[in-house]
């Protein structure tokens, strides 16, 4: 703590790596909404965005103005104080649990490196229900109201499972730290299958994963279990009063909170930015696989850039390919090459994460609020407290 | 005076407001959020000690957990503003003098005791582990009586909401 406050270099430091996240992630929150809007029209049959820019690329940009500039009316009778509070807080929340996600083995891709990092992020993210509760009661307002109280009972049940869920992975890592949880997982099974928690010995965590993942979706509020913003029985839920800003607010926190639960799953269950393929001998190709998919990404976008239908989009879709088309040669020099293993890596798989998420939303109905209730306490916590039995067992009987 | 004592300040003045704004605002909720601004504050006071452990589990399980379930309650019950009234006999003449007391003799205390413990709390990586080692070996009769006690306390809670059907 004491090196903290007498090195101003680590505080420079620090502030830098702050301002470089966030301007990526509030990227990320953009992008992620218009990502959402296309799989799903598709997987519905539709078109979605595509007017504000080509294939609707401007549309997150056109969104944020909208909210900055829209009217904010304050609903009568509120109560002043929470009911601006809630949204701040909901948003802060969501973006400080980020700060403590290892993105690569240097220790310039983490902010903070904590001891007992686990733990932080869980506790963080525990207070994260305040936002969701407070918003509903100080609306002053019905619908708002049963919203909010849905999705205290829902977060309150369901953080049970989801914390009980990854103490198999600590129990096998012997650590809170993400960075050392991450490092345990490194190694192949006969050179090929890589020893991620997910199937490692002593015990792979598949349960841990199953309980983890469908309880961190209700966490967020997602499809299935979105129960609280059920627009045909509460109008929008807890947020039915916010408009403008503090709406996106709300709308930015959900989001933030599936990114962070995504990258959570990556690196308890899914080896965070350990390759799937071991670079060595033979394999020495599988270095060249970041340069290669955006490579190809880059020739797929060209193409399309140059048949667009708009000449705007002609102009400005072959510029965005050859960007990058740069990038996958960067990526192959010598010197960046082993960096850009772990990002690409963890990206990838948070990205097939947030795919996942939009391909349920996409897919399935909403969960009865009662089926929501038993499902998480009748299967899902015993499921978990299953699982930490007969993973301690397993890891007693391995250490003999 | 260094940034940590700075620090230590800051957040000490935040929880004492708190502890004020708990007992002053009139409205419930306002109440329980001024509650959970003090459990931050303490936990921001436990790290700066060095402590992590005990700061992370101050705020999963009582800023996060119990408190969480205390405004779900007052949600439900949909409680709405306390009216204030006058200050009953007994407290002026018996309470005010009695809690002075009491603050005089935990600001004796403190002073005296706080001298030579200040090392006793460093952090270090493993403190986790040791902490959860005396816990399971050296403290696990006290544990597990602590945690029969909660099940008895979940037990009653359970047959006295059933009585009622």
């Amino acid at each position: 703590m004491s090196d903290f406050f007498n090195q101003p270099s680590v505080w420079i430091v620090s502030i830098i790596k702050v301002v470089v996240l966030m301007a990526l992630m509030m990227t990320a929150l953009a992008y992620l909404s218009w990502f959402e809007r296309k799989v799903v029209a598709h997987i519905q049959s539709r078109w979605g965005p595509y007017r504000v820019g080509p294939h609707g690329l401007l549309q997150p940009l056109a969104d944020g103005l909208k909210f900055l500039f829209k009217e904010d009316p304050t609903p009568g009778g509120v109560d002043k104080l929470i009911y601006f509070l809630a949204p701040f807080l909901a948003m802060a929340l969501a973006l400080c649990s980020i700060a403590m996600i290892p993105f690569g083995p240097s220790p310039w891709l983490q902010i903070a490196n904590v001891n007992i990092g686990l733990l932080v992020l869980f506790a963080i993210t525990s207070l994260g229900v305040y936002g969701v509760a407070l918003g509903g009661w100080a609306s002053n307002s019905k619908y708002p109201l049963l919203g909010g109280l849905r999705s205290s009972a829902q977060m309150v049940s369901y953080e049970l499972s989801m914390t009980m869920s990854v103490v198999g992975v600590v129990l096998m890592a012997g650590t809170f730290n993400l960075r050392e949880i991450i490092m345990q997982q490194q190694g192949y099974w006969l050179g090929v299958i890589p020893r991620w928690n997910l199937l490692a010995p002593p015990f792979p965590q598949v349960l841990g994963f199953f309980v983890y993942f469908v309880s961190a979706i209700a966490e967020t509020n997602r499809v299935p279990f979105d129960l609280p913003e059920a627009e045909t029985e509460l109008v929008a839920g807890f947020h039915t009063e916010y408009a403008s800003f503090k709406f996106a607010m709300f709308f930015m926190a959900e989001y933030a909170n599936m990114i962070t639960v995504s990258c959570l799953a990556t690196l308890l269950f899914f080896g965070g930015w350990l390759s799937p393929f071991s670079a060595g001998g033979m394999m020495v190709w599988t270095l060249y696989i970041p340069t290669a998919v955006l490579a190809a990404c880059a020739v797929l976008l060209f193409i399309d850039g140059l048949r667009y239908s708009t000449r705007f989009g002609r102009i400005v879709l072959p510029i965005l390919a050859l960007a990058l088309a740069g990038l996958a040669a960067v990526c192959a020099l010598p010197g960046v090459l082993a960096f850009v293993q772990g990002p690409f890596w963890f990206l990838l798989k948070v990205f097939l994460f947030l795919f996942f998420y939009v391909w349920l939303r996409g897919t399935l109905p909403r969960f009865r609020y009662d089926q929501l209730m038993s499902f998480g306490w009748k299967l899902l916590l015993p499921l978990s407290i299953a699982n930490v039995i007969l993973t301690s067992w397993m890891v007693l009987v391995n250490s003999k | 005076m260094s940034a940590q004592v700075i620090v230590f300040f800051i957040l000490a003045a935040v929880a004492v407001l708190g502890a004020v704004s708990l007992i002053v605002q009139r409205h419930p909720i306002r109440s329980a959020l001024s509650l959970i601004v003090v459990m931050v504050a303490l936990a921001g006071l436990y790290l700066l000690q060095g402590s992590e452990l005990v700061a992370a589990v101050q705020i999963i399980v009582y800023a996060g957990a119990i408190m969480v379930l205390f405004v779900f309650v007052i949600m439900l019950l949909n409680a709405g503003e306390e009216e204030r009234t006058n200050v009953s006999r007994m407290a002026r003449y018996v309470g005010l003098p009695l809690g002075f007391f009491l603050m005089l003799q935990l600001a004796w205390w403190v002073g005296r005791g706080t001298k030579g413990m200040a090392t006793a709390a460093s952090s270090s990586p493993a403190m986790t582990r040791n902490l959860s080692k005396l816990l399971f070996t050296d403290f696990l009769l006290p544990f597990e009586l602590t945690s029969i006690l909660i099940l008895v306390a979940i037990l009653g809670a359970v047959v006295l909401a059933k009585r009622e059907n």
